[in-house]
């Protein structure tokens, strides 16, 4: 079947998919954008949060065709090429990233939350990114670098 | 002629943390993970396993999967050119099964498709005439006489390997004596990015390997090998690594997708799921250890005994090295006069075990440390005071007669951590989320008692029992764009641990060049070692600190040639003795290159005596202790880990920021180990290959963490440093459960510790005090 969809505002479409693909198959593998993760595939992990629509959903379990005329923004889109978005930053800058398969994921999250609730407490922020698993870091610098990018979109707005 | 200009600083030395370079990209979802390759024309490769833990083969058919459409090659041990077997210590494991399956999951057959699920398809159109046999399961069942042996060539039936401990005296006396039999489930890494990778066929008959893996030229010597080629036809390239814990030291998909890409001549990309992931690698070696102990009425330790049987599953992998960190580690960071530990690593046909995070040393402090807390309750002392009575310290002579010859500050990273202010007692309506069984509602305080535990470990860092361990480094120093730049080479791994900023941060200050570049690691540069054993910024760190040497001292002598009396390099430029600027590197360098290659060892061990278990078995030893504060939900069985606190000496904390990040991340696995994770094994089968089922740790079940970060140095390493990242896996997971049993009253003796675990023991109750209302 084919597939068309707004990706990171642009129009793209997708030949040939297989019914039983995901949308983050169809990301990685037929548009080009490997940014969200494929680390379970079943929507226990939350390493391809990608937004469906502005909501942050696991491209893993949306099939390919719900997507049809939807727009989509990957991690890929946060920002302008060769820039960072501060939440983007704010992971680079606190070590929140290791090895790093988590952070796509994770950075699509936080970034929902610090615009929905720039004065998120740590619990609240844990709730909110309950979703994300990662391995290396144990949260401590991701936590870290949430409270920075919410301070920073908090002296923003 | 001397200049009189200030020497411009380097920033991002040593002891300093600049960003990670490969940041940027990750966050920006840029960075190509083994996952995310993509070639012209590219199959898809897919493996069959077998689905029982230990049977016959007595026939494939592969006619249901050919005949499929746009299926392109589909391949069983009759199509591995070279030797099926492969294996890091002994090569016992086949590249693909040819008439026995000695574990659930093991490769039988692969293909090559257009589509991942064509292959999916095609494998399970494959049809495999089993002979089902009954499994062994039982580690210590399959170490007696009358077991089925299941490798019938290796020598020692069922038993990998026998590691003895003899220390002291044989029957020695002691006043006090506690025992205990203690129980690890088997753990898994649970990385993130998946057993992945691109074999791209190459011209000369060769292949290239796109990989995520912890050491190319492991995986390189042992490709080759199967593939009947000599290496320098098959060509390893790093790919991004989503995390690797130890469970990428063994192949997965290597020699797979390299059989495929060769017989289709065109690029195969293997991507497995996670469910597959987790029959894929191997996994922590589930333990049962039988220990006592036996004290003077004051409390000095006079005895150690200990049996400890690991089981290593269908395959040997490290088993034979666990087995070893196991045995010599086994009773602990203390000083004890008389020891006495069997090790045995064994074969069953549960899922093959091998490296994890802590490796041996892991299992044997969970025993030790209970061992500890029933020892200090027996003599009515605090447990606390109990280990620092017996710590060990520099000059103790381990179980097998090494004596530690650098800082072990033992004592003091234990009372660091005692000394650190508690965690607030809750006061008001209580936050869900901060409260055991969290949002499902489970209690507002109600039941919930608080205990404190503690633990302390030690773990070896490098490769030991006399392993050629070493590294190699390529260092380039030369003038770019009007600037001197330093270009470091190695076939090191980076797997997030952050050794790629290192590199950058020795030839910073070695070389005093702002600029440096890390080349891509590849096995176009001599062998690394294993990005594993905490020992990368050790070896590697020093094989590149010694190649910058080496081009420093090439720089200063053109200098002397130049005329110019340098004796050092520092801002970009060549000065003296006195730090005074002589000339700009720049002039000093011209258009010729400096670039020296080095092979770097650190100082060698040696094997232990196979009777006794004596020998300067290992080249560092690192440690680290916790505190850790629980509530448990006593009616339910439930617990929140309230805090960590952390003391670990790191010798020298090269990026600062980066250690942190170890010890918070190991802290983490070892509460997974703690309260959470365990692959459950019945008769051999895995009841829960995802994360749905396999929990790992989450933010929410995360505490805060407060570290201490101690620097003694050990004189015998590269800027004094102690490898990091395996010791606060050891400690936190004793603590943690020490914790509950403050809390509970129960006397815990398995991890993961399970809420039928609280609540099923007699005497449960709270022992701890109650933080309800």
């Amino acid at each position: 079947m084919r597939v068309n969809v707004e990706v990171n505002g642009e129009q793209r479409t997708a030949d040939d998919v297989w019914p039983g693909e995901s949308l983050l198959y169809v990301l990685r593998e037929r548009l080009g954008l490997p940014g969200a993760k494929n680390a379970c595939e079943q929507g226990e992990c939350g390493s391809c949060t990608v937004y469906l629509d502005g909501t942050p959903v696991c491209a893993c379990l949306v099939a390919a065709g719900q997507v049809e005329g939807r727009s989509v923004q990957t991690v890929e889109g946060l920002a302008a090429k060769d820039e960072l978005d501060p939440v983007q930053e704010a992971f680079v800058r606190t070590g929140a990233v290791q090895c790093g398969f988590c952070t796509p994921g994770l950075v699509v999250a936080a970034h929902d939350l610090v615009h929905r609730n720039p004065d998120a407490t740590d619990p609240e922020i844990r709730e909110a990114l309950a979703g994300n698993l990662c391995r290396c870091t144990g949260y401590e610098k991701i936590l870290d670098a949430v409270r920075l990018a919410a301070a920073k979109v908090r002296d923003g707005s | 002629m001397t200049t009189t200009q200030p020497t411009a600083t380097v920033t991002g030395g040593i002891g300093e943390s600049p960003l990670r370079p490969d940041g940027a990209q990750k966050t920006r979802g840029e960075f190509a993970y083994s996952s995310d390759l993509w070639a012209d024309d590219m199959l898809w490769g897919a493996t069959l396993r077998s689905p029982h833990p230990y049977a016959r083969i007595r026939n494939v058919d592969l006619t249901g999967a050919l005949k499929l459409p746009g299926v392109y090659a589909v391949l069983t041990h009759e199509d591995v050119p070279g030797d099926n077997l492969y294996g890091l210590e002994h090569a016992d494991q086949p590249v693909l099964a040819v008439d026995v399956v000695r574990y659930q999951g093991e490769p039988v057959a692969i293909v090559a498709a257009d589509h991942p699920e064509t292959a999916r398809r095609a494998a399970a159109a494959i049809a495999v005439d089993y002979e089902v046999l009954t499994p062994v399961t039982d580690a210590e069942a399959a170490m007696r006489a009358d077991a089925p042996v299941l490798h019938p060539g290796h020598e020692g039936g069922n038993v990998v390997r026998h590691c003895p401990i003899r220390f002291g005296e044989e029957s020695p006396q002691a006043d006090v004596v506690v025992s205990g039999e203690y129980t690890v489930g088997m753990q898994d890494q649970a990385f993130l990015g998946p057993e992945s990778g691109l074999a791209v066929p190459a011209e000369d008959g060769g292949v290239d390997l796109y990989i995520a893996t912890q050491w190319l030229h492991a995986d390189q010597r042992q490709v080759a090998r199967a593939l009947g080629m000599p290496e320098k036809k098959v060509r390893l390239h790093l790919a991004g690594v989503g995390g690797a814990f130890g469970a990428r030291e063994d192949l997965s998909m290597q020699v797979h997708a390299c059989l495929l890409a060769l017989r289709t001549r065109k690029p195969i990309k293997i991507v497995y799921g996670r469910e597959e992931s987790f029959f894929g690698h191997v996994h922590r070696h589930p333990a049962l250890m039988r220990y006592e102990h036996g004290s003077t009425r004051d409390g000095d330790l006079v005895y150690v005994r200990a049996e400890i049987i690991l089981d290593g599953g269908a395959y040997a992998s490290t088993t034979s090295a666990v087995t070893g960190n196991a045995g010599t580690l086994g009773a602990g960071p203390y000083r004890v006069p008389n020891v006495r530990i069997d090790a045995y690593g064994v074969y069953t046909n549960n899922p093959p075990c091998g490296a994890m995070r802590g490796f041996g040393a892991v299992q044997a402090c969970f025993a030790y440390e209970s061992q500890m807390d029933k020892l200090a309750e027996a003599l009515g002392m605090d447990p606390v005071d109990l280990r620092i009575r017996n710590a060990a310290e520099r000059g103790t002579t381990m179980p097998t007669g090494q004596v530690i010859d650098a800082p072990a500050p033992v004592a003091e990273l234990l009372e660091r951590v005692r000394a650190k202010p508690m965690p607030a007692r809750p006061t008001g309506p209580r936050d869900l989320r901060e409260l055991p069984g969290g949002v499902a509602n489970t209690t507002h305080g109600e039941g919930v008692v608080r205990g404190v535990g503690y633990g302390v470990g030690i773990k070896n860092v490098g490769f030991s029992e006399g392993f050629d361990d070493y590294s190699t480094a390529r260092v380039r120093l030369e003038v770019i764009a009007g600037e001197p730049v330093v270009s470091v080479h190695t076939a090191a791994a980076e797997v997030g641990q952050g050794l790629v900023t290192l590199k950058a941060q020795i030839a910073r200050t070695e070389l005093g060049v702002q600029r440096v570049q890390i080349q891509p690691s590849n096995t176009f540069v001599g062998s690394a070692g294993s990005s594993s054993a905490s020992r990368q910024s050790y070896v590697t760190g020093g094989a590149v600190k010694a190649a910058c040497e080496q081009v420093r001292t090439a720089v200063l002598e053109r200098a002397v040639e130049q005329g110019i009396a340098a004796s050092g390099l520092a801002g970009g430029k060549v000065v003296s003795a006195s730090q005074e600027v002589l000339a700009d590197l720049v002039d000093v360098l011209g258009d010729e290159a400096v670039e020296r290659t080095v092979e770097w060892r650190h100082r060698p061990t040696t094997p232990l005596d196979p009777l006794t278990g004596q020998g300067f078995a290992h080249v560092q030893y690192a440690f680290a202790a916790h505190r850790a504060v629980v509530d448990v939900d006593v009616e339910l069985g439930l617990v929140r880990v309230v805090e960590l606190a952390c003391a670990q000496d790191v010798g020298k904390a090269v990026n600062p920021d980066a250690v942190l990040g170890q010890i918070q991340g190991g802290s983490a696995q070892g509460l997974g180990l703690a309260v959470m994770e365990e692959i459950q094994v019945v008769d051999g089968m895995v009841r829960n290959p995802s994360f749905t089922d396999y929990l790992i740790p989450t933010v929410l079940d995360m505490p805060p963490m407060s570290i201490d970060v101690l620097e003694r140095a050990d004189p015998h390493a590269p800027y004094g440093l102690r490898g990091v990242g395996e010791p606060p896996t050891l400690s936190s997971t004793p603590a943690i459960v020490a914790a509950i049993r403050a809390a509970t009253g129960v006397a815990l003796t398995r991890v993961p510790v399970r809420p039928e675990h609280i609540l099923t023991h007699q005497g449960r109750g709270s022992a701890g005090e109650t933080i309800g209302e």
